[in-house]
């Protein structure tokens, strides 16, 4: 008789897609289960582990990333494995994991951008916030990217954390910035950067801006940049006075306390100035004529209530033009489908129940399959989030497979899959791998007096462990 | 976050039912799903809503309630959700108004429901990650090194 699984003599045996943060907390709740025995393998098209937070959390946020330690300790149960640099879909197929895995879950994030769908959108000049982030945090995939900082005019659409960071980064001075872990040809890109004003633009108002308390303080403590506000736009409007005041809402209270301040601050004379404006949208990339931005057209708004009490932007007949030479757009994000898994493209995730992946015509939950974190719910909330989210995907998993729902693969055996992916991907790199790299970096960053210095090529990556 | 962040992970749309169906047909689909509440429609417009307390109070003085339609006992005047509802606008107006159930539309089409549980369970989730957050960044100047 073939033992259960999920026993010593027959481990459930897990496959996660996407090293990120959530996929972090998905093997944590897998493997700290007292009753059943998992095995956890976590795959990730990167060298790399650990996605956003090595590849999105801003290089002067270091105390972000302090979440990694957390995630060093799960990967060194021995019931742990790492597969970097192994892609979904390409190196290992669904099919593939199904013949080696009981359960699979895809925790990819949000891949991709939103578009503003406004002319002149592609104009060189208009790049994505995200691929700035990527660029400057040393993803091997954008480190080719070229931004054209010789702009003395910067605008950047969006108040979110990614907005925010985006911003601040141009700002900041070399001397600042390193100090980080910014990539290094980033580094000296921004040193000969001629960037004089920044424009961080909100659709909505002071109260209703994603960023926090913390992160628009951050921005008046600048070293070398002068911020400031419009007093016009960081005056509450009578619909958000009352629901910040209904609601006794200290947090925005103060958040627009310390933009009034900022409307008051007069230039200091810092080489710099960042200038945080609110109601308004870009409707209009303007041309120079000759393929590049010279300006952003835009509409100022005003707030409505929605049924629900929400308060929403509305055009009002009022334009302007702000002569503008890069635009960064951060208006939000979106998964990416994943090959022969049922995406909803409504919200941008892969079709869910609770983190059980549907199938799209009965809407029934796919044996064996599952979700976590933004690919699962959209992009919302911090790296903790993700970690109740995950938890709920996990309770699913342990659900279905008290019932018997679960594949059953031909060779669940830890050694199959390994064969198999050294057979795909001979390159692969272990956790061990990546410690020696990390080890690596953090000695490179020793001697600069930085916290590390990236590896931003995955040849690069793979020549310093001796392949 | 927002409704949608709620309804992208929900997967099933909202059940319907439709006005001039009796309550007996209502209650085996409440049954059926487990929930507590249906959503009336004509083609994919929602013209109200019938919760199991619309239902409760009929059968209450009225021994063949069964028999009713939908239409008779269901609320007309429905507060709807749109995609982009901030989770605290919709938390505060659920909680004020006393709403257990709100229908979701974009553009004037039934998208799906939400009820309080989900409102709550989403605020819960937002706030145990800003915790959880908020503890590795004050572990982080405790000592320790990041990656």
């Amino acid at each position: 008789m073939t033992p259960a699984t999920g026993t010593p003599a027959r481990p459930l045996r897990v496959a996660i897609i996407g090293a990120g943060p959530t996929g972090f907390y998905v093997a944590d709740h897998l493997l700290r289960n007292a009753q059943v025995v998992v095995e956890v393998d976590m795959f990730d098209r990167l060298p790399t582990p650990f996605g956003l937070v090595r590849l999105g959390v801003a290089p002067d946020h270091q105390k972000i990333k302090f979440v990694t330690n957390a995630f060093d300790k799960v990967a060194a149960n021995p019931r742990f494995r790492f597969y970097g640099g192994v892609e979904f879909g390409k190196d290992v197929t669904l099919a593939d994991l199904k013949a080696h895995y009981h359960q699979i879950v895809y925790c990819t994030g949000a891949q991709t951008d939103r578009r503003m769908g406004i002319p002149g959108e592609d104009l060189s000049g208009s790049h994505p916030a995200t691929e700035f982030v990527a660029w400057y945090n040393g993803h091997p995939d954008y480190r080719d990217c070229a931004f054209d900082l010789t702009q003395e005019r910067v605008a950047v659409v969006g108040v979110g954390n990614v907005a925010v960071d985006v911003v601040r980064i141009l700002c900041r001075t070399p001397e600042e910035l390193a100090t980080t872990d910014i990539a290094d040809y980033a580094l000296e890109a921004l040193r000969k950067s001629r960037v004089k004003e920044v424009y961080l633009l909100g659709r909505r108002g002071p109260a209703q801006a994603a960023f926090t308390n913390p992160e628009v303080k951050e921005l008046g403590e600048l070293a070398d940049a002068d911020v400031t506000a419009l007093p016009e736009e960081v005056e509450l409007d009578p619909l958000s006075r009352a629901v910040v005041e209904r609601g006794q809402d200290r947090a925005t209270q103060k958040k627009v306390e310390i933009l009034k301040e900022y409307a008051r601050r007069q230039p200091t004379g810092k080489s710099r100035r960042l200038i945080l404006r609110f109601l308004v949208s870009p409707v209009e990339l303007v041309g120079d004529g000759a393929g590049g931005v010279a300006a952003l057209r835009l509409v100022h708004n005003e707030l409505y209530a929605t049924s629900t009490g929400t308060l929403q932007p509305r055009a009002t007949d009022r334009f302007e033009e702000l002569p503008v030479g890069l635009v960064f757009r951060s208006v939000g994000y979106r998964g990416v489908p994943l090959p022969g898994v049922p995406f909803n493209e409504s919200w941008g995730v892969i079709l869910n129940d609770k983190g059980r992946v549907l199938d799209p015509d009965s809407k029934q939950p796919i044996v064996g399959e599952y979700t976590a974190g933004w690919i699962k719910r959209g992009p919302t909330g911090v790296i903790g989030t993700n970690k109740p989210d995950a938890a709920e995907t996990v309770e699913c998993m342990f659900e279905d497979l008290a019932r018997g729902a679960v594949l059953e693969p031909a060779r669940p055996e830890a050694a199959a899959a390994e064969a198999l992916v050294r057979q795909r991907q001979p390159n692969y790199v272990s956790y061990a791998d990546w410690l020696k790299l990390d080890a690596i970096e953090v000695a490179r960053g020793r001697a600069q007096g930085r916290p590390r210095v990236k590896l931003t090529r995955v040849e690069e990556m793979l020549a310093a462990l001796g392949r | 976050m927002n409704i949608a962040n709620i309804l992208a992970r929900k997967g099933s749309m909202a059940v319907t039912v439709r006005p001039e169906q009796s309550i007996r047909d209502a209650l085996a689909l409440l049954e059926r799903h487990n929930i507590g509440a249906l959503i009336a429609v004509e083609g994919d417009r929602p013209v109200g809503i019938l919760s199991e307390r619309d239902i409760v109070r009929e059968a209450a003085h009225n021994d063949a309630f069964f028999a009713r339609l939908v239409a008779d006992l269901m609320t007309r005047d429905v507060i709807t959700g749109q995609p982009h509802d901030d989770l605290p606008s919709v938390a505060h107006t659920m909680t004020e108004r006393r709403i257990r159930h709100l229908p979701v539309v974009d553009q004037g089409r039934l998208i799906g429901m939400v009820s309080i549980g989900d409102v709550v369970k989403a605020q819960r989730d937002h706030y145990q990650g800003e915790v959880d957050t908020l503890q590795t960044q004050l572990l982080a100047d405790e000592g320790g090194r990041a990656r």
